[in-house]
């Protein structure tokens, strides 16, 4: 049977791009939730730093002409962290340098904006940094105070680094969620498509009949391509089987007509040469017919194998029935027949199909034996039914012993002998419609021994 | 290299000895190979004791104690990094300053509660509250104050038995007397109104501790203002005129605190002797006896002990301080 041609796995591909897509999400999900982080951390630390730096221009004023800034004690408790992040401010009045850190530069001013946030580098740390102003009116001019106040970011990375990390549990978590459901998705929608193969795997090799069973509403068009393929082939099997059966029929019918024309001129044609002309002439004719019998013969079985009609039968009857009938050939070439082994071995089965299977084999040994010899049959009911035929001849050539049972196939001992290559096929077939199956083999002395074995 | 840290330590030792110190001893000199340079605003006879201690456990340290005072100790920091290891202060916000202007080194090998360190730099290892002390002859037949409001009252009542018998700290030469005394602003009024009467009463300035100690007992001075409690108490155990008074409204406490220099030749040692420090100090080893006090409870249950934060740099802002300073000289000094 040919493979089909595989290109990829449709598993493969659901779950890679269920599982890709929640890995991108995963990724996704951990940078939102960082960044969002990052903004709001940040955000909470200006609003700190606006506070504190408002707190201390609150307490700037104008006394004796001065500048003074009475920074409150709460400016810079304010700025407490748990990192005991550090402090810079500088005080400026009209961008002179009044106290504080000579380091920070004051930014601004900038029009319509209160505060103006930065980062900036002092003493190699980095800083986040806010600048405000406020306009002072005294007795006798307008100053303006400005004041930059700084801090490190110690705690606020420590709590970024925290909630990194709880962002990464929280992608790795949902990535493994939807992992899990990825896989669980994808077996769950490759199950149908399983389920369908194997009821197609189960069925019989003559099983035709068209697939009943619900599936999801994708596979509802494959199944009905299958079932109407199924129906063509249904129908061309039987017609062929049909064709083949009215051929054999006609070829055999004008066969037998010719062969008694032929024996009758056998009768009165005296030359030598003549004579051996028309043997052959019937000789060849009986090939043809056998041939033809053959043929419907299998065709026959083809159908009732098809429609199996079970029936309680008695096997060491059917084959004793067999050889009574079978004998007077037999006793034509001194063969003897003998039927062995259990002495009943009752079975359900089509014994017609049956009687068919082991007349050919019976046939067969008759032929392939020699003459003046015995054949055995043997039927059993252990280890489950089956009857042997064992004769004394040469046996099976050994190198063809595998297809000799294939339509046609003729071994090489057989150029001598007539036969149309069927007798092995039809007892196969028999076999097979009866849930069992055929064996060659040769005895240790040589003879041919074929099982043909049935379900129990 | 070595060649150039000998140079460097002669050059510095040269500086050091420059340099006019209250006192500079010299521990365990004989076996060092590592000498640790501490420069102190503790007296030598109080932190000799922690010393000895190290020195038993690390005979390869030798350390060479320098004293002086917490204004000094903090321009020596900012101007030389290189010369000390260790700088020990009474002055909470020189020290904090100091760190936060990056002067420190973190020590991340020493474990000491939250409230107690900042930046994992600056340690503390004593609670030593403010106290009033007073010679006990001035008060006889009448009642001992015991707050701030009934020492005013006192004053008040009797202004001529106590003119030129009072004495607080010169807050414009002393970092303790500053953080003392804006710590005493910070938290009420009545410090003002003190600072006036004492002012009326002409009022005596000191530097230090010590000396308005040894005025209390020759009886120069009755009453001292925001003394040493841990120093006071030294002193009182020997002469029973001294009563010291914790002001039970509120009574300012100080830590010592402890940090090793950014620029120090010898870390290891540093820190092995900051962890000595506040493990000795945490009273862990019932052992050991210090005659300084021991690092008391936490800050937060304590409310009076000031807090190692950010806020301590408020009154070290020029503005402020001579804004803090105008009103301090003109509450005190009337002429
Ligand atoms: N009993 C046997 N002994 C030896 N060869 C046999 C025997 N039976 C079958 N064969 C071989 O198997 C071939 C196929 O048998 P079969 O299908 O019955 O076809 P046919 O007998 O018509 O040739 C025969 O051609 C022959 O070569
Ligand atoms: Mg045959």
């Amino acid at each position: 049977m040919d493979n089909p041609t595989v290109s990829g796995s449709l598993r493969y591909r659901l779950g890679l791009t269920l599982i890709g897509g929640a890995a991108v999400l995963a990724v996704l999900l951990f940078f939102a939730v960082r960044s969002y982080a990052v903004q709001v951390a940040q955000q909470g630390q200006d609003n700190i730093l606006v506070a504190s730096v408002t707190s201390m221009l609150d307490a700037a004023a104008i006394r004796d002409n001065a500048v003074e800034v009475d920074i409150p004690y709460a400016a810079f408790s304010m700025l407490t962290t748990p990192a005991d992040d550090r402090v810079f401010y500088a005080i400026f009045q009209d961008g002179t340098f009044l106290s504080g850190y000579r380091d920070l530069g004051y930014l601004g001013p900038d029009a319509g904006l209160e505060n103006i946030f930065g980062f900036a580098n002092v003493r190699g740390v980095l800083v986040r940094q806010v600048s405000a102003s406020r306009t002072l009116i005294g007795a006798n001019k307008r100053t303006e105070v400005q004041i930059v106040l700084a801090q490190t970011q110690d705690a606020l990375s420590a709590t970024l680094d925290q909630i990194s990390r709880n962002a990464a549990l929280l992608g790795v978590g949902f990535f493994a969620l939807a992992a899990a459901l990825s896989v669980w998705a994808t077996a769950a929608t490759m199950g149908q498509l399983d389920r369908l193969t194997t009821s197609v795997t189960r069925r019989g090799p003559q099983d035709l009949r068209p697939f009943k069973n619900s599936v999801p509403q994708e596979m509802a068009p494959l199944v009905q391509s299958l079932n109407s393929l199924m129906a063509r082939l249904d129908q061309s099997l039987s017609q062929s089987e049909d064709f083949i059966a009215e051929a054999a029929h006609r070829v055999r019918t004008p066969l037998a007509t010719v062969r008694s024309y032929a024996e009758a001129t056998l009768q009165r044609v005296d030359k030598e040469e003549n004579r051996e002309a028309m043997r052959s002439m019937v000789k060849a004719i009986d090939e043809s017919s056998r041939a033809a019998g053959q043929l419907l013969d299998h065709a026959m079985i083809t159908f009732r194998a098809d429609h199996l009609e079970r029936e309680d039968i008695n096997l060491v009857e059917l084959v004793r029935d067999l050889v009574l009938r079978m004998t007077p050939i037999a006793e034509m070439k001194d063969l003897s027949l003998s039927v062995q082994g259990d002495g009943s071995v009752p079975y359900a089965g089509d014994a017609i199909l049956l009687q068919n299977a082991v007349r050919n084999l019976v046939d067969n040994a008759m032929k392939y034996g020699p003459a003046e010899s015995l054949i055995d049959i043997t039927v059993r009911a252990e280890p489950h039914p089956h009857i042997m035929v064992i004769d004394r001849g040469p046996g099976f050539p050994s190198h063809e012993i595998s297809t000799l049972t294939l339509r046609f196939k003729r071994g090489q001992n057989a150029e001598n002998t007539i036969g149309s290559g069927l007798g092995l096929t039809i007892a196969k077939d028999v076999a097979f419609a009866h849930g069992g199956g055929i064996k060659l083999e040769n005895t240790l002395k040589g003879g041919a021994c074929v099982t043909l074995s049935l379900s129990s | 290299m070595r060649y150039l840290i000998t140079v460097f330590l002669i050059v510095f030792g040269q500086v050091v000895v420059a340099q006019d110190w209250e006192d500079h001893q010299i521990f365990n000199a004989e076996n060092a190979t590592t000498s640790l340079r501490i420069v102190s605003s503790t007296d030598t006879d109080l932190f000799a004791p922690l010393i000895e201690a190290f020195v038993a456990k690390h005979p390869d340290v030798g350390v060479d104690y320098f004293v002086t005072g917490t204004a000094e100790i903090d321009r020596l920091f900012r101007d030389k990094p290189k010369a000390f290891d260790i700088a020990i202060s009474s002055a909470m916000d020189l020290q904090l300053k100091l760190t936060n202007d990056g002067f420190a080194l973190r020590l991340n090998g020493v474990l000491h509660p939250e409230w107690a360190q900042w930046r994992q730099s600056l340690f503390a290892f004593t609670s030593e509250p403010a106290a009033i002390v007073i010679n006990k002859a001035a008060f006889s037949g009448y009642p001992i104050p015991r707050t701030r409001q009934e020492l005013i009252q006192a004053l008040r009542a009797r202004p001529e038995a106590f003119r030129n018998r009072v004495g607080t700290y010169d807050v414009r030469k002393s970092g303790l007397g500053y953080l003392f005394a804006t710590q005493d602003a910070r938290a009420s009024e009545t410090f003002w109104r003190l600072m006036e009467v004492m002012g009326s009463l002409n009022v005596r300035l000191y530097c230090c501790s010590g000396e308005m100690i040894d005025d209390l007992i020759t009886g120069r001075i009755s009453v001292a203002y925001n003394v040493l409690e841990s120093y006071a108490a030294v002193r009182a155990e020997s002469q029973n005129a001294l009563e010291i008074i914790l002001p039970s409204d509120f009574p300012t406490t100080m830590m010592r605190t402890a940090l090793v220099s950014r620029d120090t030749l010898v870390p290891q040692q540093a820190e092995r002797f900051i962890q000595h420090l506040v493990h000795q100090q945490s009273g862990a080893d019932k052992a050991a006896s210090s005659p300084l006090p021991l690092l008391g409870g936490e800050a937060g249950v304590d409310r009076a002990t000031i807090a190692l934060e950010p806020a301590l740099m408020t009154f070290l802002d020029a503005l402020k301080r001579a804004k803090f300073l105008s009103e301090w000289t003109s509450a005190l000094i009337q002429d």
